[in-house]
């Protein structure tokens, strides 16, 4: 089955965020503050004021009424506090867009500048020990005798790898379209990745009770986690439609985003690890150094893969988060695992070079009968699968594992390898069903941000109630509907599906309707340790003479529980490979030193993988049997396909070239 | 200003302040969101249209400009309710995931088609050049996918185009 809301992409009658029409919209443009860190003496909007269809502007000279708990990036012109380069300090309410644009350039903002710091650094005096890192991991966990470990080692590694501030760059930019009715009632269309947590944020945010806000989302072009909370578009929207008394659009602009709608954190990551001659590792050990800013402590999971991954009888992570003046980082694709497994699998092979061990067969001698941290069973895992048949697909078993010396041309060719992992969690839902116009329809407030899941709720739906998918309508992307958790951590499928299922299951029960609430299943779930495993395998040619890495093909094996639709699976797997490649070779936004902020922000300079540099990827999978996960048997697929991409190319970078380069993304220059 | 433009084979009279690009017309005043925004500085593709046939960035044309021009948006390939054959295509091949860069891949796409011409990785310039995957994909890399459809992108363009 192709996709339900596929007929209205392809002809632009999907409607996005800012695209609904309203009668007398006016158009909010948003003024950033020009230094990083400091004050704001004064705000003079005169000139703004007295230009043409200019009718409002909203800055902390009248702060709008918000909230008293409104989380601090939403509480807008609440602070005369600069917390950050780019952080919005006032906006411009007028009747057009240019008019909007045109007056926030004339909106005067005078500065008392206080020197700021921006530069995360491995020994930076202000890291400190969070009380968790995302969402709720414990922030550090030891096992064993690292040190003695480390000390009776046949073999040791010691090796940093850093990672640059990503920026998640959907393709729709972050917009919000205001409306309040008569009884102050407000109803947002908005870019969301979750409604129901929107909808509960924002009311927060204004000080309203959550029965008052309203956020429709029903068609999200990407989010990554970007959308996954609410943005200051969100208010923004709200308090100009407000000031303005009309509906009020926020569109923001890709320069923008890079200032306000998240990235993903740099890291600086040691990791140490010690091994028998065989390969067989003794001590493993994962720091992490990471930033979030000064108005929100948001600490990245790092180092959490590492915890499930091997088999070492001591095994210490460790996070340490420095606030700086720069925007709160957050949720790109497959936080932590994304940057962590990018130095684990490094790291792993560097140890397969070291000790002489072939790198598939390496990680199979590793692989471990319980979860590493916690010696929790696994509900399944099938990584040693996925890394062999990856070998018997890939071609892998007559690879020459020295380094360097294939040339075809003016390429040199290398193979890379790296496993990828990613947790299968499922948090409670609401969804209900029912018979109507000789039909059935399923109501959830779920996302469909890219990934599917209209379509992939259809089916499950479906399939419960045993029925053609055709006979199945399924409505989300409106707060009003059942409450259900965002499309993020890769938890989607798992707990929409356990709901619609369950729903479904009480319609056939009734006859007419039915309902679910999976807050008791979901919380009565055994204590196991429930992950997907996937094995990436990449062939990479390196220009002798410029450094130009070009990825020749790719292959991901994924062991990611029961498949609910196979197309709609392998664009994700691909689609976050290929995200991946990017942030192997070409992404990353440089920290303006002098000023804050970045130094890049749009996709000029900001690069993403285009067509051209796609070449062949290709995703497979195992169709595992899992009863441990949720009713359909599904892990979650939105993110694992990121999740060890960066370390397979790096690690067929240094099979090509014989350089190891630990610091991404693997520019021509690191080649040079 | 008071201009007239054709947009998919319709007159549609505008009076548009001048800053106003095609593409902020279209969507804001015209109606037409089809069109998508997403970076406004001719970098992503995404807002891409056929100007009397030719692929053209709306974000980067001024609308002032465009008095009698005809100009086709992703709302008017189909044919009624007959969508066209790289629409078909992309639907069958999963050529997107959320859909805000197929307007203007699709669009970007028609163009391309019928370009002809050698590209940057036509090895021989003399004739015309066979539409190979490599063809298209350097021929559809100014239009991004974060999603990163692009294998099926190709696959679908490779089915029409050959």
């Amino acid at each position: 089955m192709n996709r339900v809301e596929g007929h209205d992409k392809v002809t632009g009658r999907a409607t996005y965020a800012a695209e609904y029409p309203v009668e007398g919209v006016a158009y909010c443009y948003p003024v950033q503050a020009e230094i990083a860190r400091g004050r704001i003496a004064g705000v003079d909007a005169s000139a703004a004021l007295a230009m043409p269809g200019v009718l409002a502007v909203l800055s902390c000279e009248e702060p709008p009424e918000l909230g008293a708990d409104a989380e601090p990036e939403l509480a807008l012109f609440q602070r005369r506090e600069v917390a950050y380069r780019g952080q919005i300090v006032a906006a411009v309410v007028a009747d057009s867009y240019d008019d909007a644009r045109a007056a926030a350039r004339a909106v005067r903002v005078a500065y008392e500048p206080e020197a700021h710091d921006v530069m995360l650094r491995a020994d930076h005096r202000g890291l400190y020990k969070p009380d968790k890192v995302n969402p709720d991991f414990p922030t550090d966990t030891e096992k064993g005798d690292v040190a003695a470990g480390l000390a009776g080692a046949q073999v040791t590694i010691d090796v940093t790898y850093t990672t640059p501030t990503m920026h998640n760059n959907p393709m729709e930019p972050h917009a919000t379209l205001a409306l309040w009715n008569g009884d102050g009632d407000l109803t947002l269309y908005d870019s969301s990745q979750g409604v129901s947590l929107g909808r509960d944020m924002i009311a927060q945010a204004l000080g309203l009770p959550r029965e008052r806000v309203r956020v429709v989302s029903r068609h999200v072009g990407g989010g990554f986690g970007s959308k996954g909370s609410p943005r200051p578009n969100s208010v923004l929207a709200a308090l100009a439609a407000r000031a303005a008394g009309r509906p009020v659009k926020v569109a923001l602009t890709r320069q923008q985003m890079f200032d306000v709608t998240g990235y993903r954190t740099p890291t600086i990551q040691r990791i140490r690890v010690g091994a028998d001659a065989a390969g067989r590792i003794a001590a493993l050990e994962h720091e992490v150094a990471e930033q979030s800013s000064t108005l929100v402590e948001f600490a990245e999971q790092t180092a959490t893969a590492t915890r499930v991954m091997y088999a070492a009888p001591a095994l210490r992570t460790a996070h340490r988060l420095v606030r700086l003046d720069t925007a709160t980082p957050s949720i790109m694709r497959a936080p932590g695992g994304c940057p962590g497994m990018f130095a684990l699998e490094s790291a792993m092979d560097e140890l397969a070079v070291a000790v002489g061990v072939d790198p598939v067969e390496l990680r199979v001698r590793n692989d471990p009968d319980t979860e590493p941290d916690s010696g929790l069973p696994f509900s399944s895992r099938n990584l040693v699968a996925c890394l062999r048949e990856g070998a018997e697909r890939f071609g892998w078993r007559d690879r020459d594992p020295a380094p360097g010396v294939r040339r075809r041309g003016r390429w040199l060719v290398g193979t890379g390898v790296a496993s990828s992992t990613y947790p299968a969690r499922r948090r409670p839902s609401q969804a209900s069903a029912a018979v109507e116009n000789g039909g059935f329809v399923v109501r959830i407030a779920a996302a469909d941000i890219g990934t599917g899941s209209r379509t992939a709720l259809t089916r499950i739906a479906a399939d419960t109630l045993h029925v053609d998918p055709g006979l199945v309508r399924v409505e989300l992307g409106d707060s009003d509907l059942p409450y259900a958790p965002v499309a993020g951590g890769s938890m989607g499928t798992a707990s929409w599906g356990t709901a619609v299922t369950m729903a479904c299951q009480d319609l056939l029960r009734d006859g007419k309707q039915g309902f679910a609430d999976t807050t008791e299943a979901v919380n009565a779930d055994a204590e196991l340790a429930r992950h997907a495993f996937g094995a990436q395998f990449a062939e990479v040619r390196v220009d002798a003479d410029t450094g130009e890495v070009r990825v020749s093909r790719m292959l991901g094996v994924f062991a990611a529980g029961r498949i609910v639709d196979a197309t709609l699976a392998r664009s994700q797997f691909v689609g976050g490979m290929i995200m991946g490649i990017g942030m192997a070779l070409m992404e990353q936004s440089v920290v303006d030193l002098e000023f804050g902020g970045f130094t890049n922000h749009d996709l000029a300079q900001y690069h993403l993988p285009v067509n051209a540099d796609i070449e062949h990827v290709e995703a497979v999978w195992f169709d595992e049997a899992d009863g441990e996960l949720n009713p359909m048997g599904t892990k979650g697929i939105g993110e694992i396909g990121i999740v060890g991409t960066a370390a397979a190319v790096a690690n067929a970078v240094y099979h090509a070239t014989g350089r190891r380069v630990r610091d991404l993304p693997i520019t021509p220059a690191k080649l040079l | 200003m008071e201009i007239t433009l054709q947009v998919n084979g319709v007159r549609r009279p505008v009076d548009v302040d001048p800053r106003v690009s095609l593409l902020d017309l279209l969507r804001e005043r015209l109606g037409l969101t089809g069109s998508k925004k997403g970076c406004d500085h001719g970098q992503c593709g995404a807002c891409t249209v056929l100007i009397d046939g030719r692929r053209v960035l709306a974000c980067l044309a001024l609308a002032v400009a465009q008095e009698g021009a005809e100009i086709t948006t992703v709302e008017g390939l189909a044919s009624g309710e007959r969508l066209h054959p790289l629409q078909a295509a992309f639907i069958e091949h999963d050529a997107f995931q959320c859909g805000y860069c197929t307007p203007g891949q699709l669009c970007s796409a028609v163009g391309m088609l019928a370009e002809g011409g050698p590209s940057a990785v036509t090895e021989e310039l003399a004739g015309e050049p066979e539409l190979t995957a490599e063809e298209i994909r350097e021929r559809m890399s100014g239009n991004l996918c974060r999603c990163g459809a692009y294998p099926n992108i190709v696959t679908a363009i490779a089915e029409v185009g050959a």
